[in-house]
């Protein structure tokens, strides 16, 4: 039990995937204008990347190690991600239009988001079992989520805000980006 | 090495079948009429209808919920051609509508209390004290209606209010959205006389602060012959307000009214005109694009 508990503070907050690891930094600041749209943009990349990790690790563990083909790692999860979401995206048409349409555009931006590929790889590298990739891939799409809602809450306040002409847009969300990532290096001492 | 090619390639013949029979499987049909829509559509993605560009349009029409007449490039002709895809009877032909600006308060007719220096942004003018304006209700004169404008119709005038092209506009609305002080309404162009005041304050208190304001005075409401205007409750008083359903353009009240904060315009064409004595080649949807360009 402990050791699932450190896993969630870890992914969470310690090495939180977007502020900590700097994965997914593109969805991170393309996506965070608005709450709304940060908030789809974290369901789908949650969505995605529970069951990427989890089919993943299936196919590492039962057909690339003990085929002794662990080098073919990164290349097999890029096809099995891009896959994956667009098998997800026909079916959630088909089944579940709302649902559908309120992630819309951002269901095929994920298929070459890195954080999906790099917390499987991670489930990898630790040598996981399924129960804690699952937890694992879980409490990283939730520290993805709380870094998204955190930067989007921030970005609609500094729309108010009365930035310097030049650094407007892209170059204060890099800056509010950073600071938030110093931010969390708070949580390293943690665990 | 063999082994790896193998894998990989039976990794990816695997996950196309799945695809392949999914893709079969979960087909979702589009409806045909939503891409022959498309075909007779003007293409300028202008967003006039209120939908994110033609394909938009298209759907939401296949859908029921926008009218043909929506589109206000393509005019009279798209909406046969749509009736004749969707298989509906053409409905009558909405008129072309403008933006007509409900404020006559410019500078020299309406009292500043201050001058404004600020970022050029009614809403920011807003923020501060309401506006310069002693009218809390009137024009605040900084031109957000002009710049949100994609035909270029509106330019800001001499006396610092908008001026309107009638020709340029396309009733897209636009402005009608941007203006923070709901001033700016979309009117038909067959109807001709306006009351350009919405100050719903006492006659007394809104001369004080405009001198073409409303004075609600009832003039206008007793010569009418149609029984077209009425001075009407309005928010926390009350101001003139035409029916137009009933205005028969006879322009009588705008002659009466004491402070001529009624006023009626000239004829507007029906169509968006290009310029004097120039025809639109064929195909032309008369958006008026290339002439605010």
């Amino acid at each position: 039990m402990q050791e699932y508990l450190i896993i969630v503070v870890s992914a969470v907050l310690v090495s939180n995937i977007v502020l900590s690891q700097f994965l997914g930094i593109c969805p991170f600041l393309g996506v965070s204008k608005k709450l709304s749209a940060s908030l789809g943009m974290s369901g789908a990349v949650s969505f995605v990347l529970v069951l990427a990790g989890t089919i993943t690790w299936t196919v590492q563990t039962y057909l690339l190690a003990p085929l002794g083909l662990g080098y073919l790692q990164t290349i097999a999860f890029i096809l099995i991600i891009a896959s994956l979401v667009q098998f997800v995206e026909m079916v959630l048409k088909k089944f579940s239009p709302p649902l559908y349409k309120a992630l819309g555009i951002f269901l095929p931006l994920i298929t070459t988001n890195c954080a999906v590929l790099g917390v499987a790889i991670i489930n990898i590298q630790q040598e996981y079992t399924l129960g804690k990739v699952l937890v694992h891939s879980m409490s990283h799409a939730a520290g993805f989520t709380l870094a998204l809602v955190l930067m989007s809450g921030i970005r609609e306040r500094l729309e108010d805000a009365d930035v310097p002409e030049s650094m407007k847009g892209t170059p204060i969300a890099l800056v509010t980006a950073a600071l938030m990532s110093m931010a969390f290096l708070g949580f390293s001492g943690l665990i | 090495m063999l082994f790896a090619v193998l894998c990989l390639a039976g990794l990816g013949v695997v996950f196309g079948i799945i695809l392949g029979v999914a893709a079969k499987k979960f087909a979702v049909e589009v409806d045909p009429r939503v891409e022959e829509l498309m075909k007779v559509m003007p293409g300028a993605n202008c967003g006039a209808c209120g939908l994110p560009g033609c394909g938009g349009f298209a759907e939401a029409l296949v859908e029921g919920t926008v009218k043909p007449s929506a589109c206000s490039p393509g005019g009279a002709s798209l909406q046969e051609k749509i009736a004749a895809i969707l298989g509906t009877e053409v409905s009558t032909y909405e008129e072309r509508q403008v933006a007509q600006l409900l404020c006559q308060g410019g500078i020299g007719h309406s009292k500043m209390l201050f001058r404004y220096q600020g970022i050029s942004d009614c809403r920011a003018a807003l923020a501060s004290f309401k506006g310069q304006k002693a009218c809390d209700f009137g024009c605040v004169m900084q031109g957000s209606c002009s710049k949100a404008c994609p035909f270029g119709a509106i330019q800001m005038g001499a006396d610092g209010l908008p001026v309107v092209d009638y020709y340029l506009c396309t009733g897209c609305n636009k402005c009608v959205v941007e203006c923070p002080q709901q001033i700016l309404k979309l009117v038909g162009v067959s109807h001709l006389v306006n009351v350009r005041c919405v100050n719903t304050e006492k006659g007394k208190d809104a001369k004080g602060k405009c001198s073409v304001a409303c004075i609600k005075c009832k003039i206008c409401e007793k010569n009418c012959p149609e029984d077209a205007v009425h001075v009407i409750e309005s928010g926390n008083g009350t101001v003139a307000l035409i029916d137009y359903e009933k205005c028969t353009n006879c322009g009588i009240c705008a002659a009466k009214c004491p402070t001529k904060s009624i006023d009626k315009i000239p004829p507007i064409s029906e169509e968006v005109v290009l310029e004097v004595g120039e025809t639109p080649a064929a195909g032309c949807p008369s958006c008026g694009i290339c002439k605010a360009a």
